[in-house]
């Protein structure tokens, strides 16, 4: 097995080196000179300042009264625990930092009061997250609960082990029909968490702050846990509610300090002087998590290579205005290794490219758009689809799709049926995908390159990108063909126009956050290389969402 | 000694095998040589030396003892018993140790054994202060006005003092190294001074024999290096200035001396030659004169009968190899050169680099060359200089004592570097802290100069405190370039040589803070690696990198320093804020990189640098401490200037590191290596607060260590004599309140 394993890497290495004069290294065609380039340049420089500007008003969280105010409590900010908490001089790649972005009327809740991302820690990729205690006291908003699971699945599907950095006051009461009841709400948390577990995931908790009712799940449902002496705070139900429901007068260091958890109720594991120690103390407990679950980062495996062309030009490339058409190619061409692409019937259905590059080092297989889906585009992404399927070679959407085509003659060619295969080919590839929505991601075409639905195990979007049900010129025509009300037209088009912005999605964690169209290859590269994390003991593991054992056992009991 | 033979053009052999009866730089540097020559070396050392360099270096070795130098180099039993086990034929002494042992150069004899150096005549001769001197006075060698007989009545000596004329100076007969030595500036004076330097020399030397002397006010110290063969021949290789001495000790060393007009030159030598052969001198040896200044007069000093350790600086401006030299010498052959035909060219500078701490009195210091880098010898031997043509080795001794001066001599700027250990060895307490000797020849003194400043400049040491930068102040000092030297020469300009420490620049805070920011960085392998190693602190997403590297001058009551280091637009560039105190200086958009784990590279305000900075962990099993000994330190070797820096402490680690010293309150820890002097308590006694428990010694200092508590002796963990690492529990005592 090694033996072939060797063989094969001998193998790509060695055809890398001949493809090094090979045709499939991409031309650029582009002129930074023109006048079009250089408009279309300076209106998504703009957006990405924008973007910018507003990712670091909600990098400042609950403000300066806040951040003073746990500063003179003697804590540390969410950032500064996170930054503590990561290795030095490793990448951090944050998750929906734009969450709840404009979403709550009259409320601003940056970044929906948490923050999550992957970084390393004590050499090992992780998933963290950390409760924004300057963002209304670190409780849970609906989008608060979605982001919180959302990087559970992704920790999940990844295996990363997760650190969570705990300082809240659990369910925001106003909102607790949004965040209690239903399936993918709080109490979701936990069970995510003890199946993590289970699967052999670790769970560590540090706790900072408060972590009361449901929070208090948080540290106790952990494998291992941290809390801070005279700082954290673990109880089911804070003094004022121990008043009325026992009439016990209690303080809160006496109900649920540090020092009688550590010592007496056995609820924590470590007791930390600080901040800064409970971080010191979280990273020798992610540096002694042995083989936990069995999941590694895989190198690369060719040496990896910048483009040939520089990524800043992707600005002029692709622009803001999604009517203006371009060619994905050299998107792509500032993406891969060596700007080289093996492309795949590159003749049939030219509308859909798909073909084989390397991305930091990894295999990947891209599937873009170049227009219009018909029949033999969509043919196409199918077959190239089951070509990585069988090859384990993952998927890199890039989209820049309007819909399948419409049309009698697309219906009599069997545009559905086509369409349908390669939605059929998406939903089941037996290989992680990843998806860049870099223009639009309209209709069934959202469906047929994996849209949010179709569980990418990442989706970034451009500043740029929309996404919604069909373009809003189509939509204009379809509203003057089914109502006759023109004001409403105007309306609804607007609202339309303004939900499918990736702001709009982003705060909705219909993404996993806007990146910035220069950053697509080093995220990118990041991602293949959590996809590319499996089990090393072989031990079959369930990505379903649905539970029934699997031999699997229950995962680390607090005793 | 057959004459005839010798006379004849084949030479006697040189030896198969030697012994080297020494350690360090000295030893290492006798074993080049005999390699050189295709003889096979012997060393022998300590245990704790058994992985240094000589032993290394050496085709054999043999342990011959413990660490103290009393049980192991000094062991002329052992050594001699290594010789016949090895088969060595001849034992190299080296210099301190059994070089000057008359005793131990007979017992050789006796033996069989050859001693590379003197006949024990000569050694005991020169071995007495007034014995050399009365021999000297004999043979014509001028000596310094003085009384040098065995009447040591107080009154007498006092009429002496006064005939020879104040200021005077007492001395021990057998002293040395400024023990038993008094300054008399004035009549008044003189008694308590006698006393007191009879009182010491009886302590230091068992006797309290003096002499007194006329007292030189501006004295240079100027010696020859003569050497003298079994034949009769005595041949001078010009004289050193070793003036610029600490503690009686020297520390630079040049040659030639500067401002010697020739006459003077030949003067010096010719006596030099008369002192070597009133004595019937044989090998190398150096005659000592006091040099006034003031007058240009030369006095008679004393005689060394050693290789020096700076015989490196005659070896440089003659061309010659003085261990080679002693070599041939006693294997019985003649001098390989004539007096006429011994070159002087250029000048040349030795700079002894020194585990000391110059700003506090130079007190030696230990511990591991943590770190160790230094310039690049372009010379392991001296320079080969061609004697001039048409001299040869049969001119006869009556040679005007002209150097020979190779008038078209085309000579490159050249660096030697003599030392015996290398990165990770120790600085013990056993023997002399010299760690290394920088050797520098150039055309002329002030070339010679610049090599010497360079040289110090990139000789870069982290594990002990070292002389190098004040040697590096010192070749940098008008005065001293200037060639005004006298053996005063440090106290007299004290102030220039140590200004006040300046505090860290802005600059070095900011390459200290980014270097903390960035050794973290992965190391590079040669297979490939994911980007999550590779796109270092990239921030993907909406975080930004910031880290904020606190630093403080390493001083425990020194504030704080809080440098914020921000990732700039540019990957690889940094935006730097260096607030000190009330100062606050921005770097923006600076590019640094680690070429090595020591090596940085930045460019400030258009400043490109590359700096060494190393970082220096404490002691694993210390508890934090508010102590910086107990902090990492970073050393910032810029601008030929070390700056040292301590990474404070969190708040968290010093609150744990509390917990353990409370625990460990009324346990008294050795604080260095060091030898047990006295335990004055014994279990069960009961001590008060602050009472004297344990007096130790290191680095021929007292400590007296104290009870922090008051109590009752729970344990003794020395004794007296014992030598003890550092950290060794000696004493515990039980708090009377806990």
């Amino acid at each position: 097995m090694r033996t072939l394993l060797k063989t094969v890497q001998a193998v790509s290495g060695r055809s890398q080196r001949r493809r090094a004069y090979h045709a499939s290294v991409l031309p650029s065609l582009v002129s930074p000179g023109s006048p079009e380039f250089q408009a279309k340049s300076q209106a998504m420089d703009a957006l990405v300042a924008d973007v910018q500007d507003k990712m670091g008003q909600a990098r400042l969280g609950g403000g300066p009264k806040a951040a003073e105010r746990m500063r003179s409590k003697g804590k540390k900010l969410p950032r500064e625990r996170l930054g503590l908490l990561l290795d030095p001089q490793t990448p951090f790649l944050e998750l929906s930092s734009l969450a709840a972005h404009d979403v709550y009327p009259g409320q601003s809740i940056p970044g929906a009061g948490i923050i999550t991302g992957i970084g390393r820690i004590a050499g090992r990729e992780c998933m963290v997250v950390v409760n924004d205690a300057t963002v209304k006291g670190g409780s849970y908003y609906p989008l608060t609960v979605k982001k919180h699971l959302r990087a559970q699945e992704i920790a999940r599907e990844n295996g990363l082990p997760c650190v969570y950095v705990v300082e809240s006051g659990g369910a925001a009461l106003p909102h607790q029909a949004n965040v209690f009841p239903d399936k993918e709400h709080f109490g979701r948390i936990f069970y995510n968490m003890a199946q993590m577990s289970a699967l052999g995931i670790p769970q560590v908790a540090m706790v900072h702050g408060i972590s009361v009712a449901g929070g208090a799940y948080v540290p106790a449902m952990a494998d291992e846990n941290i809390i801070v002496r005279e700082q954290g705070r673990i109880f089911l139900a804070g003094p004022p509610l121990v008043k009325a429901a026992t009439g016990e007068e209690v303080d809160e260091e006496t109900l649920g300090g540090g020092l009688m958890h550590s010592s007496e109720s056995g609820v924590t594991d470590h007791l930390a002087r600080d901040d800064e120690h409970a971080i010191a103390i979280a990273r020798g407990v992610i540096g002694d998590l042995g083989t936990a679950g069995g999941y590694v980062t895989p190198r690369p495996v060719v040496r990896p290579e910048e483009p040939l062309y520089p990524a800043s030009e992707l600005h002029g490339i692709v622009g803001t205005d999604l009517r203006q058409a371009f060619d994905m190619r050299d998107v792509i061409a500032r993406v891969v290794d060596g700007s080289r692409f093996r492309e795949f019937k590159k003749e049939y259905g030219p509308t859909m490219i798909t073909g084989f590059a390397h991305v930091h080092g990894y295999e990947v297989g891209i599937v873009a758009n170049n227009g219009i889906l018909f029949s033999p585009s969509a043919l196409k992404a199918t077959h190239f689809i089951q070509l990585c399927s069988q090859r384990q070679i993952p998927l890199l959407f890039l989209v820049n799709v309007t819909g399948y085509m419409v049309g009698s003659k697309a219906e009599r060619g069997g545009i559905a049926k086509d369409g349908a295969k390669m939605v059929r080919a998406v939903a089941c590839a037996d290989v992680p995908k990843l998806t860049v929505i870099v223009g639009g991601s309209f209709g069934a075409g959202n469906y047929g390159m994996a849209g949010r639905a179709y569980s990418p195990r990442f989706l970034w979007m451009w500043p740029n990108a929309k996404v919604s049900v069909m373009g809003s010129g189509q939509l204009s025509q379809v509203m003057t063909t089914v109502s006759k009300d023109p004001g409403q037209h105007a309306s609804l088009k607007d609202e339309i126009e303004s939900q499918s912005t990736a702001l709009y999605s982003t705060a909705r964690l219909w993404d996993d956050g806007i990146i910035k169209p220069t950053d697509t290859r080093d995220v990118v590269g990041l991602g293949l290389a959590l996809a590319g994390r499996g089990r090393a003991g072989g031990r079959e593991r369930s990505r379903s969402t649905t539970w029934d054992g699997s031999n699997h056992g229950f995962g680390v009991f607090r005793m | 000694m057959h004459i005839d033979l010798l006379s004849s053009s084949s030479s006697k052999p040189h030896f198969d095998k030697i012994l080297i009866a020494n350690r360090g730089e000295i030893a290492c540097r006798v074993i080049r040589t005999a390699k050189k020559l295709g003889i096979k070396t012997v060393a022998v050392y300590s245990e704790v030396d058994a992985n240094s360099l000589h032993v290394q270096q050496a085709d054999e070795a043999y342990c011959i003892g413990p660490a103290p130098s009393s049980e192991s180099y000094l062991r002329m039993d052992k050594i001699i018993e290594v010789c016949h086990r090895s088969g060595a034929q001849a034992v190299h002494p080296g210099y301190g140790f059994l070089s000057e042992n008359a005793k131990f150069s007979e017992q050789l004899a006796e033996e069989g054994i050859v001693f590379i150096g003197p006949p024990s005549s000569a050694i005991v001769s020169m071995g007495s202060k007034s014995e050399s001197k009365n021999i000297m006075s004999a043979a014509g060698v001028p000596c310094v006005p003085g009384y040098h007989g065995t009447n040591q009545d107080p009154q007498y000596l006092f009429e002496e003092a006064q005939r020879i004329g104040f200021p005077v100076l007492i001395k021990a007969i057998h002293g040395g190294g400024g023990k038993g030595m008094r300054t008399v500036h004035a009549a008044e004076e003189f008694q308590e001074a006698l006393e007191s330097a009879k009182r010491e020399s009886l302590k230091s030397f068992g006797d309290d024999n003096v002499l007194v002397e006329k007292y030189i006010v501006r004295p240079r110290h100027v010696e020859v290096q003569v050497f003298a063969d079994t034949l009769g021949g005595v041949v001078s290789l010009w004289e050193r200035d070793c003036s610029v001495q600490r503690r009686n000790q020297k520390i630079i060393e040049e040659a030639p001396a500067p401002g010697l007009t020739s006459e003077l030159r030949a003067d010096l030598s010719a006596k030099a030659v008369a002192a070597a052969k009133a004595v019937n001198y044989v090998g190398a040896g150096t005659v000592e004169f006091i040099f006034d200044n003031d007058t240009q007069d030369f006095f008679f000093m004393e005689m060394n009968t050693r290789l020096q350790v700076e015989h490196p600086v005659t070896e440089m401006v003659t061309g010659l190899d003085l261990v080679e030299w002693q070599l041939e010498v006693a294997a019985g052959n003649p001098l390989p050169l004539s007096q006429s035909a011994i070159p002087l060219v250029g000048h040349a500078f030795e700079a002894r680099i020194y585990a000391e701490n110059p700003r506090n009195n130079f007190l030696p210091d230990s511990g591991p060359l943590l770190y160790l880098s230094t310039p690049t010898p372009t010379h392991v031997f001296a320079p080969t200089l061609l004697p001039l043509a048409g001299s040869s080795a049969s001119s006869d001794a009556s040679a005007p004592l002209v150097p020979s001066r190779s008038t078209s001599s085309v000579m490159a700027p050249s660096l030697r570097l003599e030392q015996g250990f290398t990165q990770g060895s120790q600085i013990g307490v056993f023997y002399d802290p010299m760690i290394a000797k920088l050797v520098v020849h150039g055309r002329d003194r002030k070339e010679a100069l610049r090599m010497l400043r360079r040289g110090l400049e990139e000789y870069k040491v982290v594990g002990v405190s070292t002389n190098v930068e004040f040697l590096r102040s010192l070749a940098g000092n008008d005065a001293f370039i200037a060639g005004d030297v006298e053996t005063g020469f440090i106290p007299k300009h004290f102030d220039e040589l140590f200004p006040p420490i300046s505090d860290p620049s802005p600059e070095i805070l900011a390459q200290a803070a980014l270097f903390v920011a960035l050794r973290e960085h992965s190391s590079q392998t040669s297979s490939p690696s994911s980007p999550w190693t590779t796109l270092h602190a990239r921030r993907f997403g909406g975080d930004e990198y910031e880290r904020i590297i606190t630093l403080q001058k390493d001083d425990s009551s020194a504030e704080p320093i809080t440098v914020h280091v921000k990732s700039a637009q540019q990957p690889g560039h940094f935006n730097v804020d260096v607030q000190s105190g009330a100062s606050r200086t921005s770097f923006t958009s600076v590019p640094a990189s680690l070429v090595s784990p020591t090596t940085f590279n930045s460019t400030l305000n258009s400043a490109s640098s590359e700096t060494t900075i190393v970082s220096q962990p404490p002691p694993p099993a210390v508890p934090a401490s508010l102590q910086t000994n107990t902090m990492e330190r970073l050393h910032i070797f810029s601008g030929g200037q070390k700056t040292t820096l301590v990474l404070p402490s969190p708040k968290w680690l010093l609150s744990l590191g509390g917990d353990v010293l409370n625990a460990a309150k009324g346990a008294l820890r050795a604080p260095m290596p060091s030898l047990v002097v006295e335990v004055r308590v014994k279990v069960g006694d009961k001590v008060e607060k602050g009472q004297p428990v344990v007096v130790l010694e290191s680095m021929k200092t007292e400590t007296v260590l104290r009870s922090d508590v008051s109590g009752i002796v729970k344990a003794v963990g020395c004794k007296n004599g014992e030598m003890v690492e550092e950290g060794r529990e000696l004493v515990d005592i039980e708090d009377n309140d806990s």
